[in-house]
């Protein structure tokens, strides 16, 4: 046996070691940091002294890596589809069901590349259509925001943008109220660990589970902050239709509103904050505008109906006493309100109540002075003290794109990695030609379609408002879809849909660059086999993703910048992601370009490394031998809490980058005030009253509206009883870690083993609903709706009420009993049973946790 | 001599499963002799999480107890394995030989707590071997430790008497004592998993206010007041770390100026009395 060697690398779910041996990878574990390493930060409170601890944490599923490495799963050659000829019949109609044959990669490529350039010459490159995964590897250079958009820039291609699937109310809705488009609507959450630590009473976790979501990649960094919240004896309520794994370590008190109501609960709040005189009315007159049209709305004396606790019992079946008790400990208390994981974000957030449920969630904090000492929009997630000022990139900053279309590389990185322009597709500019990723089918199957808002609409407030068309003036159809990472569709809602846009003559040609044989790859026609991140060269920091989460590594407890090493060569014949296009990318006549002058992956790390902040403090030779990097917090540290200047009235002094005074100037008085016209938190929208005033969907102030898709839906509620939430989901990111053989399999609360051999799903409910469908624990069962069958399997809980089921979406495969598109699915594909409509029709975004399904015995 | 101990923490643990995982990839495809051969990919749980619901809608908590080899000083395994293979290190360590424990199926049957796992392929019995091969590198703790990232796992190498005094001051228990087995695994909190309780609200009927700050006093089936509790400012009230099925008992629940209450329960599991209306 050889000598072992211990490389670092990163993931999704944080920085890891990796200990190889024989060329074989035998172990992954979390960093120990060591005495060399920077000192870690410390916080004094209420007569404590805090420090984390001085290692990293890591996710489950990068526990699970080695497994899905070497999964047998893994694609190891090229592949083509038996019945597929690009020179005679296709055979369209057949994907999904036909086998594949292995070709070589010259092979492959040829295919591939004779296709792009017929496709372009033909009906120009906006006739290309191409769209990533959700995040399956991790890494600046070699990976989706860098290679990927390198390479189709190069190319030319219509992207299919993605929705703003984590931040959707928070973007469409509270974004309204208070501006931070730059952030998709989400607030700043600078330095509220300390600010918590010291003057916070209680924390109200809104749809808000950071044991099971981490924030976003950030593993259990801030688990053991929360302990020490408990420890000092914070209270901690928790909202959430189901008990999750922050209320189960936490919650001193848990309420579970039907989904969908919980707005009926936070104007019942308000409510009795306005009757009782339990509000911060010097700010309410300071810092806001348009409260009291909003005021006259909750006790009613806009439509007949005050929103007391008894009402809203109605709607929410929670007691109107315990409403109104948690109104008045709130009020008493300086209370974090942890909406969502992340500050922001949250299941409530993708249903169609989402963008009136963000909002809300900002106006009760502004009744509380929201920026005071102890009071905010806090999750516990981020906001640990942080050397904000050391530049070293997120991914979504465009590594070695330098795409300030799709990335955020023109917020500061193509200028410090770039001499030279770098590629770029004038498709993707506003004017070109778009499609939304919620929309692939209908735009494939009825060649047209309509929308607003491209993506993300971080730019500006008004971004969203902007109206679409596909395909655009003068712009061709799609003819060719080059699909980037296996699975997504599993994050897609009423899945069917994209199942159908793949089995169609009007989608000539599919290529699928993938990792494994899973979703949406068995729908190819040329599968070309990809690496893992540990097969080939990379850099990244943990948690760091910048972009509309700029600064997300205070999440974690110190700053690590990991050197991803090549820990081991490609297994069979797959190549790294930037191997493959530069291999393309020849027979295309632009590898020059592509690889500036034919650099290698770790060329490329070597010039981030050159163009960030690291060389100031350590050498190239030091970091390629340790591997990693922790960065030091200065010795004169200073926190600056988030909002805290805006409560204050003065200029803003966080590091937040599109704040006002850094980039923008939208405000009458540079560097101050909220993004919004008034500068101040509107509860009467000036932005929606110049757009669309008489838009009910979205009303000028936020309101409980019934779901569309809900226990008021009388006839479809009769039909499907009860009321499925799919939040993100624990065990996997998006797709990450599930199937593939992986060891996340086998995790009871992740898929349950049947007698067939085959890991199940789990669907969560309530024992009574069990029982009146004779339903026991582990018994596989059939969720149903119009839209859809999936085959799960169920788990007896009293962690959901009667009525309510509840089951992670983001299956990471796609296994149809029958005909694809038309057969019910064993894979745990829920999202073919959520809606596919948008929030509202000028919300355009999803709302997978308002759906109605019946269950039976399968 | 100082011996390897495990503390895990019941109300620290929340099911990451980061301790089962890191379990897997150091055993998966990896043989350490002499101490074990790899694991399979699927089946076996070296590392063995039990999950606990206890009571009812919208009452409820959940405990999760992680089960691995329990690493007795009277082990039944090393009792009745043939040719000594099974044996206890004089660290406390209890290792099976895969050589000589090769096609003894038998083995897996000994364990009063099942954490012994039949590898087929190999014909082999397995189970947590302490990462005993790391240890003996410097490691100061096993894969499962260094993964937990709630503080509920913690390793202990000491001697006895050392141990004994943290069983006492931390108030550790073994998980199923009746087994006499001398576990060096020990639970703190273990009452979440083994034990019940009894919840419920109190409310005012009048005025539909919770009745916080209400007495309410638990009584043994021979009426003598075991606990008493006030009503949290939602009516709350639970007494934990009850017995099981342990009969009968009566709830006197009182509020000044409202005519006071009594409920009478057999107790199976933990239950939730719903809301008690004065």
């Amino acid at each position: 046996m050889g000598k072992v060697e211990k490389f670092t690398n990163g993931t999704t779910g944080g920085p890891v070691f990796v200990y190889v041996q024989d060329g074989r990878i035998i172990r992954i574990t979390p960093m120990e940091l060591d005495e060399s390493d920077a000192a870690s930060w410390f916080i004094e409170a209420r007569d404590r002294k805090f420090s984390p601890p001085r290692k990293t944490t890591l996710s489950p599923f990068s526990f699970a890596w080695r497994s899905m490495i070497y999964s047998p799963k893994r694609l190891l050659y090229p592949l083509k589809r038996v019945d597929f000829d690009p020179n005679g019949n296709r055979n369209c109609t057949k994907r999904g069901e036909s086998g594949y044959e292995r070709i070589s990669w010259d092979e492959a490529a040829d295919i591939v590349t004779s296709e792009i350039k017929r496709v372009k010459r033909e009906y120009g490159p906006a006739a290309i259509m191409t769209t990533p995964g959700s995040h399956h590897l991790w890494g600046n250079i070699g990976y989706r925001h860098s290679t990927y958009f390198r390479f189709m820039n190069l190319v030319g291609y219509t992207y299919t943008d993605h929705n703003p699937d984590s931040w959707e109310g928070w973007h469409w809705g509270a974004m309204h109220n208070w501006g931070f488009s730059w952030r998709l609507g989400v607030p700043e959450q600078y330095d509220l660990l300390e600010d918590a630590l010291k003057n916070t009473e209680m924390i109200v976790f809104w749809s808000s589970d950071p044991e099971a979501t981490s924030g976003i990649y950030a593993a259990f960094e801030s688990t053991c902050r929360r302990f020490w919240l408990k420890e000092l004896g914070v209270k901690m309520v928790s909202i959430d239709p189901f008990y999750n794994h922050t209320a189960g370590l936490f919650a001193d008190k848990w309420f579970a509103p039907r989904p969908d109501t919980g707005n009926a609960m936070a104007c019942a709040i308000a409510f009795v904050w306005i009757t009782e005189d339990l509000y911060d009315k010097d700010y309410i007159e300071t810092r806001t505008v348009g409260f009291d049209k909003w005021k006259d709305y909750i006790l009613g004396k806009e439509d007949g109906i005050p929103k007391t606790p008894q009402w809203a019992e109605l709607e929410t079946e929670i007691p109107a006493r315990e409403i109104r008790a948690l109104a008045r400990e709130w009020g008493a208390k300086k209370t974090m309100l942890a909406a969502g994981g992340l500050g922001g974000w949250g299941g409530a957030c993708r249903s169609a109540t989402g963008a009136e449920w963000a909002r809300l969630m900002v106006s009760l904090a502004a009744m509380q002075g929201m920026g005071k000492p102890g009071s905010n929009i806090w999750s516990t997630t981020q906001g640990a003290p942080c050397n904000t000022e050391f530049v070293f990139p997120g991914y979504a900053e465009g590594g070695i794109s330098g795409d300030v279309d799709n990335s955020a590389a023109g917020f500061r990185w193509v200028y410090r990695m770039f001499e030279q322009k770098v590629p770029r597709s004038n498709i993707n500019a506003p004017m070109g030609q778009h499609i939304p990723r919620l929309r692939i089918p209908e735009c494939i199957l009825d060649g047209k379609y309509e929308w607003r808002g491209k993506g993300f609409c971080g730019p500006s407030i008004q971004a969203q408002f902007h109206k679409y068309k596909y395909p655009a003036d003068g712009y061709p159809e799609i003819q060719m879809y080059y699909r980037y990472g296996g699975s997504f569709i599993g994050t897609m809602n009423e899945t069917n849909r994209y199942v159908k846009a793949y089995k169609t003559e009007r989608l000539p040609f599919v290529v699928n660059q993938s990792i494994w044989f899973e979703g949406e790859a068995k729908f190819a026609d040329i599968i070309l086999p990809a690496c893992t991140n540990f097969e080939r060269w990379d850099i990244s920091e943990f948690a760091s993703c910048s972009g509309y989460i700029p600064d997300s590594y205070t999440q974690c407890n110190q700053r690590v910048i990991s050197l991803q090493k090549k820990c081991i060569e490609p297994l069979g014949e797959s190549k790294s992601d930037y191997e493959i296009f530069a291999f393309l990318a020849k027979r295309l006549g632009f590898y020059e370009v592509f690889t500036d002058g034919g650099l290698t992956d770790l060329d490329w790390v070597r010039r981030m490394f050159e163009a960030s902040d690291l060389p100031k403090y350590i050498s190239w030779e030091d970091f390629f031998k340790k591997g990693y990097f922790v960065v030091p917090i200065p010795e004169d540290y200073k926190s600056t809490p988030a909002l805290r200047w805006f409560a204050e009235d003065r200029k803003v002094d966080t590091p937040d980058w599109g704040a006002p005074g850094s980039t923008s100037s939208e405000q009458a008085e540079f560097g101050k005030g909220l993004q919004t016209t008034s500068g101040l938190i509107e509860f009467e929208s000036s932005s929606l009253k110049r757009f669309d005033p008489s838009d009910e969907e979205r009303p000028l102030i936020p309101k409980y509206i019934p779901s569309w898709e809900g226990h008021h839906t009388t006839k479809l509620y009769k039909k499907y009883p009860l009321q499925l939430i799919s939040p993100h989901p624990r065990f996997s990111f998006h797709t990450v870690g599930d199937a593939k053989e992986s060891w996340m399999n086998e995790v009871k609360d992740h898929r349950v083993l049947k007698e067939d051999g085959y890991y199940y799903w789990i669907i969560r409910i309530n024992t009574k609903d069990a029982e009146e469908r004779g339903i026991r624990d582990n018994d596989l069962v059939k969720a149903f709706n119009d839209r859809g069958e999936v085959i799960l399997a169920a788990q007896v809980t009293e962690r959901v009420p009667p009525g309510t089921v509840h089951s992670y979406e983001s299956c990471a495969d796609y296994d149809p009993v029958g005909k694809p598109g038309e057969s019910a699915d064993r894979s745990g594909c829920v999202n073919i049973l959520t809606p596919g409509r948008y929030i509202t029709k000028n919300a355009c975004g999803q709302a997978p946790n308002s759906c109605l399904v019946e269950i039976e015995k399968y | 001599m100082e011996k390897w101990n495990l503390i895990i923490d019941v109300a620290r643990c929340q099911d990451c499963n980061d301790c089962f995982l890191a379990c897997k990839d150091e055993y998966f495809e990896n043989d350490f002799p002499p101490y074990a051969v790899a694991q399979p990919r699927h089946g076996h749980r070296w590392m063995n999480i039990m999950r606990k619901e206890r009571g009812q809608y919208p009452k409820v908590d959940v405990a999760y107890l992680p089960v691995p080899c329990m690493h007795c000083d009277d082990a039944p395994c090393v009792e009745k394995a043939k040719g000594g293979a099974v044996y206890k290190r004089d660290d406390g360590i209890v290792i099976i030989d895969p050589e000589k424990a090769k096609g003894q199926k038998g083995i897996v049957d000994t364990c009063p707590y099942g954490v012994i796992w039949w590898n087929e392929e190999k014909s082999v019995p397995q189970k947590c071997t302490f990462c005993v091969h790391l240890l003996e590198e410097g490691w100061k703790e096993p894969r499962c430790v260094q993964a937990c990232p709630t503080g509920s796992l913690r390793v202990i190498h000491a001697e006895d008497s050392e141990m004994q005094k943290i069983i006492k001051s931390e108030n550790l228990e073994v998980y199923q004592p009746q087994y006499k087995t001398r576990p060096r695994v020990y639970y703190k909190n273990l009452f979440r998993y083994t034990r019940c309780f009894i919840a419920g609200s109190v409310a005012l009927r009048d005025t539909d206010e919770c009745a916080a700050g209400a007495k309410v006093t638990l009584r043994n089936g021979s009426k003598k007041a075991i606990a008493e509790t006030e009503a949290n400012n939602y009516g709350d009230f639970k007494f934990d770390n009850l017995e099981e099925n342990s009969g009968k008992y009566s709830l006197d629940v009182a509020y000044p100026g409202y005519e006071k209450k009594t409920l009478e329960i057999d107790l199976k599991t933990s239950i939730n009395v719903e809301t008690i209306f004065l």
